[in-house]
C-alpha cells in the first residue's frame, strides 16, 4: 500500500503537464473551436511524439503497457488546458477494442488509433437494432463524432464496431455549448457492424471513459483555482488585493476542499480498475459524479471571482465552465452515477 | 500508486484481528462499540492497560519505548481491525495520539523515560490544555502566566473546554513563561501533573447532555523545571507540531467510526423504507462517497507524510472530515423521522444517530473552526494575504 506516485509516474506527469501547458494554448484552442473541435496538431504531436496515446493497452496489441493511472494523469494534464482532442474516444473505443476485441479487429485498428491516424469515437447507443449483421437507427450526442474514422456503440446486451467511411453510416454535427468537443448525431441505416465481446468491452469502455472525464474535470478544476488566485493576487478593490477579502479567501479555499477530495476520488478509481479491487464499480461511480460536479462548481466559482471579465468570450473562464457542463452530462449525469453508488451500498431500491 | 497489501501486511491482519475479536466477544464485551469517551471509563481504563499487555497500544511507536515499529500499511490496517471488531473509542486518545508523538518528537530521552512508559502502557490519561477564555481560535492571545521558583515551574491562569480533564492524570498546558511577551512569542510547553492541589476541574454540561469537557483552573499549580518540552519561550513551535498529530494514522480509526455510523443511517433507511426513497439515496449515496474519498485521502496524505511541509489533502482534511460528519448527523436525522427526537427513557440520553447529530456540531468548532481551516488553506494552501489583525 503505497498512495502516492511511483517516480516513473511523477516523471510522466512533469512531461505530459509541460506538453499540454506549452502546446494546448488559449490560442490555439480557440483555433480549434473554429475549426470542428480539434486541434490536428496537437494530437499528432501527442500521439508521436509524446508516445503515450498507447497508454493502457498492452505492448503485445501496439500499446506503452501502463494502465489507468498512467491514464488518468494524461487525461488530468489535458484537461488542465481544456485541450481540443479527441482523447476521450482513445479511452473509450480504443479501451473497448484492447479489452472486447478479436486479433484481427486489434490489429486492424489500435495501431491507427494509437498513431493518431485514425480517430475514435464511442457512445451508448440503446436505440440501435442489429439484423445480419447490419446496425440501424439513430445515435444521439456522439462526441467528437463527425471526425471519427471509427464508432464504438453498446447498447443493452452487444457492443459493435463501425467504420465512418461505411456506407450506411452517416453523420451529423451540431453547434455544440463546449466547442471544444462538439457533438454530432450518427444515423445508422443497415451499417455494417462488427461484434466486440460485449462484456468485457463494455466494462473496459467504461473504466476508460469515465476515468479519462473524472481526471480531465480534475485538471480543470485545478486550473479555474490556480488561475483565479493568480487573478486574486492582482486585481486590486477598496485599495487591496481582492484576495484578501475573507469572502473570496473562504470561496476559494472551498474549492480546494473539493478539489483535492477530486484528487483521490480519480486515482481511487483509477488504482481499482488497474489492481482488479472488488470496490472498481464503486470507485468509478464515485470518481465521475463527484469530479464533474466539483469542476462544475470551481468553474462557477471562477467566473464570480473574475467580476466582468470572467464573463467575457476573450476570457477563458467560459472555456473551463462549459467543459464542465458537459463532462457533467456525458457518459451519465451525477444522479445516475450516484444512484449506482446507492445500488451498490444499500441495494435495490423495491 | 498501489492500494493492495501484502501477503506479509494481510498475515498481520489475521494477527491482529484475531486477537481484537477475541477480546471483544470474550473479558471486555461490555465495552463493545462505545462511541463516546464518557462511559465506563474503569473498564476502558482496564482495555488501555490490556492493549499495551499485548503490545497493540502504540503500534506506531519504537519498540524501545512499547510500541513494534509497525509500518504504515500495518497502522491502516489495525486502525481497520479494531474498528470492525467493535471495539470502543480510545479514552486515552490524547496521550496515544497527540502528547506520545509529541513527546517522542522534542522529548529529550529523559522525558521520554518518564512519560511514555504511561502513556504507551495505559497507565496515563492525558488531556490537553491550550483553548482559554480569551484564546479560542486566536490560540496564541495564551494569558495562563508560568514563572520558575526554584526547580519547579509555578502555573496560574484558566484553561477551558478541557475534554476528559475529570479523569485525567496529566495536562499538557500552553502558558506565557515570558513576562511581557505577547502572540506566539513567549509560550512554553509544560507537562503538567493534574492531581495536586493547585489544579481544579469543574465539568461543562454540553448540548448533547453529556459532560466530556471542563474548566481547568490553575492557582500556583507546579511540576518540575524539567517538565518543559522544547525550548523555554519556543512553546508555540511545540503546540503546532502536535496538532499535525492529529492528521496522524489515527485519523483512520475515526474513519471507522464514521463507517458505523453511516451503517446504521443505512440500516434506519432499509428499517422504515426511506431507503426506496430517490433524494434519500442520492444522499446516502453523496454520504458513502464522500468518507470513502476521506480514506484516501487520508492514505495519500499519510503516504506523503515525509514529504516537506503539508500538502494539499493534509491541509484540507480537518474540514473535509468535519462538515462531512456534520451532513450526516442531518441526514440520520431526516431518515430517522420524528423518532430521533424522542430519547430511549428518561434520562436525557442519546443513542447513537441523535447523539452524532448532536455531537457534530462541535465537530466544525475544535481543532480549529471551520472558518479558520478556511483561512488556514487559503494562507498556507493559496498563499493568499493573511488576515489583518486587531490590537489587543
Ligand atoms: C467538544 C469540544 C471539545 C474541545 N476540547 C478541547 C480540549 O480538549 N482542549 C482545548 O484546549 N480546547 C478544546 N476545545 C476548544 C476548541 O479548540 C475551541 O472551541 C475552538 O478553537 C474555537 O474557539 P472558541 O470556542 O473560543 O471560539 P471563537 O474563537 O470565539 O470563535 C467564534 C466564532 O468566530 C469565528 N472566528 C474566529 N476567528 C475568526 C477569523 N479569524 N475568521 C473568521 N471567523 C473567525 C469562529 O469560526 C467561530 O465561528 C474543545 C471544543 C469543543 C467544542
Amino acid at each position: 500500500m503505497e498512495f502516492a506516485f511511483t517516480e516513473e509516474q511523477a516523471m510522466i506527469a512533469q512531461t505530459v503537464q509541460t506538453f499540454f501547458a506549452e502546446n494546448a494554448t488559449s490560442e490555439r484552442t480557440r483555433a480549434a473551436m473554429e475549426a470542428g473541435g480539434i486541434d490536428r496538431e496537437l494530437w499528432a504531436s501527442f500521439c508521436e511524439e509524446l508516445g503515450l496515446s498507447g497508454i493502457g493497452i498492452a505492448e503485445e496489441d501496439g500499446g506503452v503497457g501502463l494502465g489507468m493511472v498512467e491514464l488518468a494523469i494524461v487525461a488530468e494534464a489535458a484537461g488542465s488546458q481544456v485541450s481540443a482532442i479527441p482523447l476521450l474516444g482513445l479511452a473509450t473505443a480504443g479501451q473497448a477494442i484492447a479489452a472486447g476485441g478479436n486479433i484481427a479487429q486489434k490489429e486492424q485498428w489500435l495501431g491507427p488509433l494509437i498513431s493518431g491516424e485514425a480517430i475514435a469515437a464511442a457512445a451508448y447507443a440503446p436505440a440501435l437494432k442489429v439484423e445480419g449483421g447490419r446496425l440501424s437507427g439513430t445515435v444521439p450526442f456522439v462526441a467528437h463524432g463527425s471526425l471519427a474514422d471509427l464508432f464504438v456503440f453498446v447498447g443493452e446486451d452487444a457492443a459493435w464496431l463501425v467504420a465512418a467511411e461505411d456506407a450506411g453510416l452517416s453523420v451529423v454535427s451540431h453547434t455544440t455549448m463546449d466547442q471544444t468537443r462538439p457533438l454530432a448525431t450518427v444515423t445508422l441505416e443497415g451499417a455494417n457492424a462488427q461484434a466486440l465481446n460485449f462484456a468485457p468491452a463494455r466494462e473496459a469502455l467504461h473504466a476508460g471513459g469515465w476515468i479519462c472525464l473524472a481526471a480531465e474535470a480534475l485538471g480543470g478544476a485545478q486550473a479555474t483555482l490556480d488561475r483565479t488566485v493568480q487573478y486574486s493576487t492582482e486585481r486590486m478593490q477598496f485599495g487591496r488585493p481582492i484576495g484578501s477579502f475573507q469572502a473570496y479567501k473562504h470561496r476559494l479555499a472551498d474549492m480546494m476542499v473539493l478539489i483535492e477530495q477530486a484528487r483521490s476520488a480519480v486515482y481511487w478509481a483509477a488504482c481499482a480498475v488497474d489492481e482488479g479491487a472488488p470496490e472498481a464499480q464503486l470507485a468509478l461511480h464515485s470518481a465521475k459524479s463527484f469530479c464533474a460536479d466539483t469542476y462544475f462548481e470551481c468553474a462557477g466559482h471562477m467566473i464570480q471571482l473574475h467580476g466582468g471579465i470572467g464573463f467575457t468570450w476573450e476570457h477563458d473562464a467560459h472555456l473551463f465552465f462549459k467543459r464542465a457542463t458537459s463532462i457533467r452530462s456525458m457518459m451519465g449525469d451525477g444522479d445516475w452515477h450516484r444512484e449506482q453508488v446507492a445500488r451498490l451500498t444499500i441495494g435495490e431500491a423495491s | 500508486m498501489k492500494l493492495g497489501f501484502s501477503a506479509e501486511d494481510e498475515a498481520f491482519r489475521a494477527e491482529a484481528a484475531d486477537w481484537l475479536q477475541g477480546q471483544m466477544a470474550g473479558e471486555f464485551r461490555d465495552i463493545v462499540g462505545i462511541p463516546n469517551l464518557v462511559s465506563k471509563v474503569e473498564r476502558r481504563k482496564e482495555w488501555e492497560r490490556q492493549l499495551a499487555a499485548h503490545q497493540w497500544s502504540c503500534i506506531g511507536w519504537p519498540v524501545e519505548w512499547g510500541g513494534r515499529d509497525a509500518t504504515l500499511a500495518q497502522q491502516v490496517i489495525f486502525a481497520e481491525e479494531y474498528a470492525r471488531a467493535g471495539a470502543p473509542n480510545r479514552i486515552n486518545h490524547i496521550g496515544v495520539e497527540l502528547a506520545g508523538p509529541t513527546i517522542l518528537a522534542f522529548g529529550t530521552q529523559e522525558q521520554k523515560a518518564r512519560y511514555l512508559p504511561g502513556i504507551a502502557g495505559g497507565t496515563q490519561i492525558w488531556c490537553q490544555g491550550y483553548s482559554e477564555p480569551n484564546a479560542g481560535s486566536d490560540l496564541a492571545n495564551v494569558k495562563t502566566k508560568a514563572h520558575l521558583e526554584g526547580n519547579e515551574w509555578v502555573v496560574t491562569g484558566q484553561k477551558v473546554w478541557t475534554s476528559l480533564a475529570h479523569f485525567s492524570d496529566y495536562i499538557f498546558v500552553v502558558a506565557r513563561s515570558e513576562e511581557g511577551s505577547k502572540g506566539p512569542k513567549g509560550l512554553s510547553f509544560l507537562l503538567m501533573a493534574m492531581d495536586q492541589p493547585g489544579i481544579e476541574v469543574r465539568p461543562i454540561r454540553q448540548m448533547n447532555g453529556e459532560a466530556e469537557f471542563n474548566e481547568t483552573f490553575l492557582d500556583a499549580a507546579r511540576c518540575p523545571a524539567d517538565a518543559m518540552l522544547g525550548e523555554r519561550g519556543q512553546g508555540w513551535g511545540v503546540a503546532m507540531a502536535l496538532l499535525g498529530f492529529e492528521r496522524g494514522v489515527s485519523t483512520l480509526a475515526q474513519q471507522m467510526q464514521f463507517r458505523n455510523e453511516l451503517d446504521a443511517v443505512i440500516e434506519a433507511a432499509r428499517a422504515n423504507g426511506k431507503a426506496n426513497d430517490p433524494v434519500t439515496r442520492q444522499k446516502i449515496a453523496r454520504a458513502e462517497i464522500g468518507l470513502n474519498l476521506m480514506r484516501y485521502g487520508a492514505l495519500r496524505m499519510l503516504s506523503n507524510a515525509d514529504a516537506a511541509g503539508l500538502d494539499g489533502a493534509a491541509l484540507t482534511y480537518k474540514i473535509q472530515w468535519a462538515t462531512w460528519r456534520r451532513d450526516l448527523g442531518e441526514l440520520a436525522m431526516e431518515v430517522l423521522g420524528q423518532a430521533g427526537e424522542i430519547a430511549a427513557g428518561e434520562a436525557y440520553e442519546w443513542s447513537l444517530l441523535p447523539n452524532t447529530f448532536l455531537f457534530s456540531r462541535s465537530d466544525t468548532i475544535y481543532g480549529g473552526t471551520n472558518q479558520i481551516q478556511r483561512n488556514l488553506i487559503a494562507e498556507r494552501g493559496l498563499g493568499l494575504p493573511r488576515e489583518p489583525r486587531g490590537n489587543s
